[in-house]
């Protein structure tokens, strides 16, 4: 394995990490509240389908993203009644709005658009392009260049607006939760909610906010599968990240910045599989 | 606290759930330009009123019935099973293993072999996320959500590498030996002299083998000391331990009898109807049992009666999406919206219940 090899696996995890990096620093916030999150899936899914479906009707992709963000908190909202007004079982709840969004986007994108459970693809436009910074090598012309500018056109450059949004959002999560009032606020709610409360603070309005802060991240997570990674909204096309994301923040211990390792780890790992069964069977 | 009898609370609050769901899916039929009362009409039509009908609602229940008992199973020790996908999965790699590789004389003997087979299986991918959980603490709602993409993982690799017939570009097992085939509705019809009744419906005698399981459900949770201790841990993880009930045994047996009963469910969809092992055979029947369980509120007769229910509604949105444009997901909506009224929003479901009945009871 070359080095160009090397900075092209690591440029396709960190594309495949990011909805997996929202949506782990979106469970992130909400358990750090008390409020366990297993439908962060659920909500990726509503986003991925609401996004491109707005996104195709306007032809905007900040319409449709806003939208996207929309459909997640309003199914944050959902969890958050059902968990944090009516006491309900939080696990119930969560597993609930998997299906809703399962079941939902099918029903609706079929009966809008007719294509079996697909949007039509997106348009430029309609989708977030990849942003190419100043002096990037393009990569026709990759093979020849030197390994810093490898580095810089391939790995750092030409990703969408929302790979450097949420590489962001770890630093601003970490700032958040451990350097502000509210940070801190937060972190007592779901440690010891009732020295919260007698402090005066509401714990019903800080864990709303915790799950709607949820609810935009993993927002952005959809939005990003189904208006960047690819063109148009699938079935399931969230696969199964919400649940790997829960995956990762526990391996994180429930930290950012180990969130961020965890992500990548785990989906440059599958990178690299991918990468390697391709190699052995377009190989001499 | 007791406000409402006990009748009400078993019998009101699901039902009131469950005309909340129906009212809003009547909603979401509407909105996507089709009406409500001719897509009821339909769903009563294809299933209720035709004999071959009531063979699909059967063979669906069956299913149902299997995962639903799994997870109340779970549920009366607080332990919530959600990988009876994954569970019924390896259930059916056991099933196809007893009918492909043993020589049965006879259906009856092989039903019996092929369940052993299941419920082996099925326990043994039920076991592992319980020892995780019992001895390691780790969550079982993950595991088990994370055991069902290793299960699918583990029935592709063995469909399209070892159990694959030679030449077969089929992700399928070979067919299995005639003597393994379970007789179905029709058969025993056709056995009773009632010709022309269950055509080529899928239902077969092993739903005999979930009506003993309830049984044998009811009489494990509710009249043998194991199940005392399991609605013990259940109830009150230190209480239980304090009288001596041993949380790690009881979490491992508890699980490994959910997933044993999901296995089960295998030996309905393989060997009854497919008759062979093929890829995605479960069709989503183990996240229906949360339903199911939920709604059953985790009793063997309410399981049976939410699985006929639910066999209702598969069978009933086969049909819609044969004959409208309603898509099948309907289905999951629905199932969603069932979870989400008895089991998360209970506390809304049942204030204005109970406060129906304090009114009636003040006069």
């Amino acid at each position: 394995m070359d080095f160009l090899t090397l900075v092209q696996v690591l440029d396709s995890s960190l594309r495949l990490a990011t909805p997996l990096l929202l949506a782990c620093l979106a469970g992130l916030f909400s358990e750090r509240a008390g409020i366990f999150d297993i439908g962060l899936e659920g909500k990726i899914l509503a986003a991925a389908f609401v996004s491109a479906a707005i996104a195709y009707i306007t032809g905007s992709v900040w319409v449709g993203l806003l939208a996207g963000i929309g459909a997640s908190v309003m199914l944050s909202a959902i969890h958050g009644l059902a968990s944090i007004t009516l006491r309900g079982d939080q696990i119930i709840s969560g597993v609930a709005i998997n299906f809703l969004a399962a079941g939902l986007t099918v029903v609706i994108a079929q009966a809008w658009f007719g294509q079996g459970g697909r949007t039509p693809p997106l348009q430029s436009g309609g989708r977030f392009e990849p942003i190419n910074f100043p002096g990037a090598v393009p990569s026709k012309e990759m093979a020849d260049a030197g390994p810093l500018i490898q580095l810089y056109s391939e790995l750092l450059s030409g990703h969408s607006l929302l790979v450097y949004f949420a590489l962001l959002m770890v630093p601003l999560s970490w700032f958040v939760l451990y350097k502000t009032r509210f940070g801190l606020r937060l972190r007592a709610v779901g440690e010891n909610p009732a020295a919260v409360d007698t402090a005066g603070i509401s714990v019903i309005g800080m864990r709303y906010a915790a799950v709607i802060i949820c609810g935009i991240l993993c927002g952005i997570a959809g939005a990003y599968l189904a208006t960047a990674l690819q063109a148009n909204f699938t079935k399931d096309m969230s696969a199964g990240r919400g649940f790997i994301a829960l995956a990762a923040l526990i391996f994180a211990k429930w930290r950012p910045w180990y969130a961020l390792v965890a992500c990548c780890l785990a989906f440059s790992s599958q990178s690299i599989i991918a990468f390697k069964i391709s190699y052995y069977q377009l190989g001499p | 606290m007791d406000v409402m009898p006990k009748w009400a609370d078993v019998v009101l609050v699901p039902l009131f759930s469950l005309l909340l769901a129906a009212f809003l899916s009547a909603l979401l039929i509407l909105a996507i330009g089709e009406s409500p009362s001719e897509a009821l009409s339909l769903m009563v039509q294809g299933t209720l009123l035709r004999s071959a009908g009531w063979g699909y609602m059967l063979y669906y229940t069956t299913n149902f019935i299997f995962t639903g008992l799994a997870v109340s199973v779970a549920f009366h020790a607080s332990l919530f099973n959600i990988g009876g996908e994954g569970q019924a999965m390896m259930g059916g790699l056991g099933v196809s293993l007893v009918c492909l590789f043993i020589p049965w004389p006879h259906w009856s003997l092989a039903i019996v072999g092929a369940s052993v087979g299941a419920a082996v299986f099925g326990m043994i991918w039920a076991g592992l996320p319980a020892y995780l959980q019992a001895k390691r603490g780790s969550h079982i709602v993950i595991t088990t959500i994370m055991f069902n993409f290793i299960a699918a993982g583990v029935l592709n690799f063995f469909l399209v590498g070892a159990l694959k017939p030679k030449g077969s570009m089929d992700p399928a097992t070979a067919n299995f030996p005639a003597s393994t085939h379970l007789p179905t509705f029709e058969d025993m019809a056709q056995l009773l002299g009632f010709e022309k009744m269950f055509r080529s419906a899928p239902a077969n005698v092993s739903f005999f083998i979930a009506l003993l399981a309830c049984v044998a459900v009811w009489y494990l949770i509710w009249r043998s000391p194991l199940g005392y201790e399991i609605r013990a841990l259940g109830k009150s993880g230190p209480a239980a331990r304090y009288a001596g009930v041993g949380s790690v045994k009881i979490i491992m047996i508890t699980m490994m009898i959910s997933g044993a009963l999901c296995g089960l469910m295998a030996v309905n969809t393989t060997q009854g109807e497919s008759e062979r092992l093929i890829l995605n055979f479960t069709e989503g029947a183990g996240f229906i049992g949360i339903a199911v369980a939920l709604m059953g509120r985790s009793h063997p007769l309410g399981v049976l009666l939410a699985a006929l229910l639910f066999g209702f509604l598969y069978q009933g949105g086969a049909e819609l999406a044969l004959w409208t444009k309603i898509p099948r997901e309907l289905i999951i909506v629905i199932q969603a919206l069932v979870i989400l009224f008895t089991g998360a929003l209970t506390m809304m479901v049942r204030a204005p219940l109970e406060r129906l009945f304090l009114m009636a009871w003040r006069g």
